[in-house]
């Protein structure tokens, strides 16, 4: 049997119900080594308005770059492996934060870097499929040369790079914006 | 450098576009600027692999969360998970929440005045065989009102999500019922261009999920995105 893929649908506004059994907003688990960042934000809609339902699913590669998956080079098995899943609701004024380990630049298939970065699903009602975006991080010199971030315009690069708001860079930025001028990149 | 194999973006009209204004909260929700195409890279083909043992045995089963049994019509849903091509998705993460019989979730937003169901929260989680079938005992989920516009009613659903073996195969969803006169009018359900695709998500009844002497059995199969043919550079 083949066919195709089944349509998505909404995660509705009880979503909550389903999915906080597999919260998951340290991903430092697990993590043996790689700076420990803080990210926080707020989910906000057309009108500005905080998105009061909504969560984050997070994907990352270790410190090294590495993914804990069959297709890259960790190994599965090895003790205090870094998992690099999260799972990040939104409180009632649409603020998230979740903890975790600044990632490894990922190597392409050409042999040049990517920049360090998330990927991000965001999922709440009104929202018929995933939004699919990434988190870079400030001031990385690969930020110049990413094959991602270079297909953004420059106008609208800002809004997947996070930003810092102490002196040290420990704990970072980042808005989703669903419209509007500041309107947060999506990817497909 | 091993070559990435990237996964195709599903087939025009099977998905819904984030803006559908018959679905008033997709108004202020949907994205206006154009989606970037992603090239395929690591971060895409790779995806969270979660060991069984984090789903108790018993998760798959609703009707046996509390102390005595729920209240509605007992039925089992159960269906195989593929990928675009006929593979299995083999061992994977599903996770299912739906109302009660009553059509109310146990959720703090719900305020529809209906009976919750003390032995009956609604979510479940399972794993997908070596074949890529998955099985859930649950009730039959009522109806609800909402708002979207004058006298709106969902029709019977239960949300499933999964995970697959990328981050690109992620997909949730909502399964139906088959004959549910309410499907027709349901902005959610028609929110999808093509036909076959929209009728992809009414379940079957079937006897061969129908457990006798204890629940009808509605299949349900799901097809998450499938792979490139040959590597991309």
């Amino acid at each position: 049997m083949s066919g195709l893929t089944t349509p998505s649908q909404t995660v509705g506004p009880y979503f909550g119900l389903g999915f906080s059994w597999l919260e998951r907003t340290d991903l430092t688990e697990g993590a043996t080594d790689g700076t420990r960042v803080t990210i926080r934000g707020r989910v906000l809609d057309g009108a500005d308005q905080p998105v009061p339902d909504a969560v984050l699913e997070i994907w990352q590669a270790d410190a090294k770059g590495r993914y804990a998956h069959s297709e890259d080079a960790i190994d599965l098995v090895a003790p205090n492996k870094f998992f690099g899943f999260g799972r990040v609701p939104v409180n009632d004024k649409g603020e998230f934060t979740f903890r975790t380990i600044k990632p490894g630049s990922v190597a392409r298939p050409d042999g040049t870097p990517d920049s360090p970065h998330l990927v991000v699903s965001v999922f709440m009602r009104g929202l018929l499929r995933r939004l699919i975006t990434r988190v870079y991080f400030p001031g990385e010199p690969t930020n110049e040369t990413d094959a991602v971030l270079a297909r953004v315009p420059l106008s609208r690069r800002q809004t997947i790079i996070s930003h810092a708001v102490t002196a040290d860079a420990e704990t970072l930025v980042w808005d989703v914006h669903l419209q509007g001028k500041e309107e947060t990149v999506f990817f497909e | 450098m091993k070559p990435l194999r990237g996964y195709r973006r599903p087939a025009p009209g099977t998905q819904p576009e984030y803006l559908y204004p018959p679905y008033v909260s997709s108004l202020k929700r949907a994205p206006t600027k154009p989606l970037i195409p992603l090239p395929d890279s690591l971060s895409e083909i790779t995806g969270p692999s979660f060991q069984k043992e984090i789903v108790p045995a018993k998760a798959f089963d609703l009707t046996r969360q509390g102390k005595g049994a729920p209240i509605g019509e007992r039925i089992v849903v159960g269906g195989t998970v593929l990928d675009e091509d006929g593979h299995p998705i083999r061992e994977s993460l599903v996770e299912i929440w739906q109302a009660n019989s009553a059509g109310r979730y146990l959720h703090k937003i719900d305020q529809h005045d209906a009976p919750l169901d003390p032995n009956f929260t609604g979510a479940g989680q399972t794993f997908t065989d070596k074949e890529g079938r998955y099985r859930f005992i649950t009730i039959r989920p009522g109806a609800y009102p909402w708002r979207n516009h004058a006298n709106a009613w969902r029709p019977q659903h239960i949300h499933f999500s999964l995970f697959g073996p990328a981050f690109a195969t992620r997909l949730i969803t909502q399964m139906y019922f088959p004959g549910d006169p309410l499907l027709e009018f349901d902005p959610i359900f028609n929110s999808v261009p093509d036909d076959a695709a929209k009728r992809s998500l009414i379940s079957k009844f079937d006897w061969a999920t129908t457990t006798p002497e204890i629940a009808l059995g509605f299949r349900f199969d799901i097809i998450l995105c499938g792979r490139q043919a040959t590597p991309m550079e």
